[in-house]
């Protein structure tokens, strides 16, 4: 009886895993980004959908990961919204004997979503304030630095409950360049990367976790791309820009900042658009970026790899705009499709 | 006549059957040899993967060991931008949580244990063990699924009140979050329950009945027997299961990480979130970035399996130990 | 007027005292019974024809699946008794038949060793071993973890069930003219199969819920994982993530995956205890 049920068994599994693992199916893997995770998810899907034995396995483990499994190897491409350092593209040359290019895919926004009881309006935040909140010395909601810049708004007199990132993180590094460039107490203190040594707060895994946290835990601040707390329905408050106007995360805002820095965008695309100088440019933009190495030793992955990049700088855009991501402009698309010459594959 | 016997020693001649000695190529003809070295490779397998195991850890940590020595263990500090690494917050979480875990489940365990054993009928005792049993099975995950969204919302509805009674023990003050030292102890309690009540009741029930009738014929009352003739004699296998417990809560990883808050500091009042070894490997292995930073981590899991593997001795000679008292007893 | 023995403290310190422990027991009970119901009523809510037919859908988007998560549990729990159970059996015939003296005591002394290690460690040796020369996240990296965790497990039973066979049948094995191997196969393996069947099934059980090795080792993917060598979905990992995901519907099919996986584990560990007692002939009580 005991044997007839392990036959049974085994000829159960064998009928059900043969025909998925014979099939011709190309997979890569990628992994980074929380913040461009909704596009790329969906980018994956539409692309399966158009390819069908293609499969993008996109992991959404935090730019900080994703530029360490690039290095180490374990998977075909990264993604990334704090661009590589110097060092660590020499690391990924010296490891995997490759140079790694940049490949900007879309602009987001980082934006100060909050979970206040009974405050439903949308508030204002001076630079001065975010960077008192995060440097911890801004504790209370209804301080001055955050009062005045809200006239009409009772903020409750609790304290605030600061929520970061755990892992290595793109938004991280977008948001603590934004910080830097306007508190040299932050500069000096914490500093930029993709994980910092943070004076307050609570840590969420992901976009997704600190999302998680500011809806569940109530008086909390957090940072999370502009997607995430459309999604989830989290109030989010406008920043003052370089120009003195509070401007509301949103896809005119996130393209103005990019207009700018395009007139001076770099050669790799490792460019920083935080804090720009556009009147009407939204302070905490960024561009997202994939990493894709140079040389590959599998042909077929590579090919697969270099016509789903292709389909996402053209085709693919389109599907910016309905996820709230700004598309790329068209000149930095065009030297984009210049650069993917360089790949050698 | 008489001297052919002595003069001609006899040779043993080879016969078949069973009183001959067996040479070893016959014996490995027969299998017996194949069989012993084939099961011995397996054996020694395992002790070939831990081998392989500790040497793994020790190498892939040594930028980590090499740079911050001894000094590792102590330091507060985890700062991956400027390469500095302490282990101490996640030594300390671990430590707080597994201990306030082990001393709400000892007390809760141990009772349920001597309820099982000694008060309840034997049936609605097996089924009530069987029961308890299941809550071992269930996964680290799951628990951390319930702790989300069931005990966290349920705690904080009630810290407020327990804070205004025992608010003013350093312990409880803070304001209360959810995640922290204190839900992830409670969930890490209720994992390790299953394990003291099963194994204590097991041994509670092998106490022979002989110790019983002895106390009973002194007088003494079903309790006096209970606690101080049952649980005594009993005492080994319950230490075992305690030190199973501790070993097994050291090491939990998806429950505490989902109910703990996930944050790299020390803290004295159990409602402020905290880390733990485990949670913190989880969390930024695949995302280290940087050599060093990976080493640090991997170091952490040295340190915990080193823990795991002391605890593990200490049992054994607690255990052998008692063996010794109890042969004299 | 005699006072009545035992003293009234005494007779009251006994009722108080088991009392408590009728609470407790109590307390352990209802703590099961309300994470049970709890999963159960949240994740049959959650429970559709998609969940079982359709991929994960994008952020944002209804109607996905886990279809890939609960396959990839499956060729992890293959793979992983591939390796496992056969390691642990011929060790545990090992020590039971062979091992004398100090040799047993090291097998069994690292047996306990690596039962006790954390699976988060065992995960970063798995990466070290495996996915770091391989360069890539795999099934095969998962079932490797998987494994070597399930070998202490399935070694202790299997020394157990077998040292539970009477000497007798082996001795009238020997007595027959079988050699060793022989009895071992034909009469003391056999005599104990029910036990180390049974063993074997809650060693999976016990794996199938394991995480965090899995986070390093098979990663994760979205799609199907075709083959052995391609990173895989699992429930344990699926439930964690859309867990701490702030996504209304992704918590949903965390409930219902819960409730799958639990109610898989527990499936398995009923008919372990079941087939134990059906052939419980020679085995241990």
């Amino acid at each position: 009886m005991v044997r007839r049920f392990l036959a049974l068994a085994l000829i159960t599994t064998a009928s059900a895993l043969v025909p998925r693992i014979w099939a011709q199916q190309i997979s890569l893997t990628g992994a980074g980004s929380t913040f461009a995770y909704p596009l790329y998810s969906t980018w994956a899907y539409q692309y399966h959908k158009v390819h069908p034995n293609v499969e993008v396995n996109y992991q959404s483990i935090g730019s900080g990961g994703g530029i360490r499994q690039l290095i180490a190897g374990t998977v075909d491409f990264g993604a990334t919204d704090g661009p590589m350092t110097d060092g660590q593209l020499a690391e990924a040359q010296r490891k995997r004997g490759t140079a790694i290019l940049h490949f900007p895919t879309a602009l987001g926004a980082d934006v100060p979503a909050y979970n206040i009881p009974g405050v439903r309006a949308e508030l204002k935040f001076t630079p001065a304030a975010l960077a008192g909140i995060y440097l911890g010395k801004i504790t209370k909601w209804n301080d001055p630095e955050i009062q005045k810049a809200n006239p009409g708004v009772k903020l409750p007199g609790a304290n605030i409950l600061v929520v970061h990132r755990s892992d290595g993180s793109g938004t991280t590094y977008c948001w603590v360049d934004y910080l830097s460039k306007v508190s040299p107490e932050w500069k000096s203190k914490v500093g930029v990367g993709t994980s910092v040594n943070w004076p307050v707060g609570l840590g969420g895994k992901g976009n997704e976790g600190v999302s998680g946290l500011i809806r569940r835990l109530p008086n909390s601040i957090g940072y999370i791309e502009l997607i995430y707390a459309i999604q989830n329905h989290i109030p989010y408050g406008d920043v003052q820009n370089s120009a003195g106007k509070f401007i509301k995360a949103e896809l005119n805002g996130v393209t103005a900042a990019a207009a700018e820095a395009n007139k001076t965008m770099l050669a790799d695309f490792r460019v920083s658009i935080t804090n720009s100088n556009g009147a009407e440019a939204y302070p905490i933009s960024t561009y997202t970026w994939l990493l894709i190495p140079v040389k590959m030793t599998d042909q077929t992955k590579a090919k697969a790899l270099k016509a789903f990049l292709q389909w996402s700088l053209t085709d693919g855009q389109k599907y910016t705009t309905p996820l709230a991501y700004a598309p790329l402009p068209g000149v930095v698309a065009q030297k984009e499709l210049q650069q993917m010459k360089r790949l050698q594959y | 006549m008489g001297n052919i016997a002595l003069s001609t020693p006899e040779v043993p001649v080879p016969v078949r059957g069973l009183d001959r000695k067996q040479g070893w190529v016959e014996r490995l003809r027969k299998g017996d040899e194949v069989l012993h070295l084939i099961t011995f490779a397996g054996g020694w397998s395992i002790i070939l993967i831990t081998v392989l195991l500790v040497q793994h850890l020790w190498v892939y940590s040594r930028l980590s060991r090499h740079a911050f020595g001894w000094h590792f263990l102590f330091t507060s500090t985890w700062d991956p931008v400027n390469g500095l690494f302490g282990a101490w917050p996640f030594v300390y979480g671990t430590l707080v949580t597994s201990i306030l875990a082990l001393a709400i489940a000892i007390p809760v365990g141990l009772g349920s244990a001597i309820f099982l054993a000694e008060l309840a009928p034997r049936s609605l005792s097996n089924g009530l063990t069987f029961l308890i049993e299941l809550l071992a099975a269930v996964p680290s995950v799951i628990y951390g699924l319930v702790g989300i969204f069931l005990l966290i919302p349920v705690l904080t509805t009630f810290m407020p009140y327990f804070q205004k009674v025992f608010g003013w023990l350093p312990i409880f003050q803070g304001t209360f979050y959810g995640v922290s030292y204190f839900s992830a102890s409670i969930v890490l309690a209720i994992m390790v329950v299953p394990f003291i009540v099963s194994i204590s009741r097991e041994v509670l029930i092998a106490v022979p009945i002989s110790q019983r009738e002895a106390m009973m014929a002194l007088g003494a009352t079903k309790w006096e027997v209970t606690w101080q003739a049952v649980v005594p004699y009993a005492r080994q296998g319950i230490m075992g299961s305690i030190f199973l417990s501790l070993a097994r809560a050291l090491g939990e990883t998806m429950a505490v990480t989902m109910v703990i808050g996930n944050v790299a500091q020390v803290s004295t009042s159990l409602m402020a979130p905290g880390y733990t070894i485990a949670a913190v490997i989880a969390n930024e292995f695949t995302e280290a970035t940087g050599d060093l930073y990976l080493h640090a981590l991997i170091e952490l899991g040295l340190v915990l399996f080193a823990v795991t593997m002391i605890i593990n001795a200490l049992a054994r000679l607690l255990m052998l130990t008692m063996k010794g008292h109890e042969a004299a007893a | 007027m005699s006072k009545k023995y035992p003293s009234f403290s005494r007779r009251f310190k006994n009722y108080l005292m088991f009392t408590l422990t009728g609470i407790c027991t109590l307390l352990v009970v209802s703590v099961l019974f309300t994470i049970l119901a709890y999963l159960l009523w949240h994740g049959a809510h959650a429970l559709n024809l998609n969940f079982f037919t359709k991929l994960p859908a994008p952020v944002g988007q209804a109607g996905g699946g886990v279809v890939n998560a609960i396959i990839g549990t499956l060729k992890l729990l293959v793979f992983a008794s591939l390796i496992g159970v056969p390691i642990g059996l011929i060790g545990g015939i090992y020590l039971s038949e062979f091992a004398g003296g100090w040799s047993g005591f090291a097998v069994r002394y690292t047996t306990d060793l690596l039962n006790g290690v954390p699976s988060v460690v065992m995960g970063i040796f798995v990466y070290t071993l495996v996915v770091l020369p391989m360069h890539h996240f795999s099934t095969f990296a998962g079932g490797v973890a998987l494994g070597i965790m399930m070998i202490p497990i399935a070694l202790r039973s299997t020394e157990d069930f077998l040292r539970a066979v009477p000497r007798s049948l082996r001795e009238g094995g020997l007595a027959l003219g079988a050699s060793k191997s022989e009895t071992i196969f034909t009469i003391v393996i056999p005599a104990a199969i029910y036990g180390i069947l049974t063993g074997v099934m809650l060693d999976i059980a016990r794996v199938a819920g394991e995480t965090a090795p899995l986070l390093f080792t098979a990663f994760g993917n979205q799609f199907d994982s075709p083959g052995w060598l391609q990173p895989t979905s699992s429930l344990p990992v699926v439930i964690y993530n859309y867990a701490i995901s702030p996504y209304d519907e992704w918590h949903q099919q965390a409930w219902a995956a819960g409730f799958v996986l639990l109610s898989g584990l527990l499936a398995i560990s009923i008919l372990a205890r079941v087939v134990l007692a059906r052939g419980g002939k020679v085995s241990h009580g």
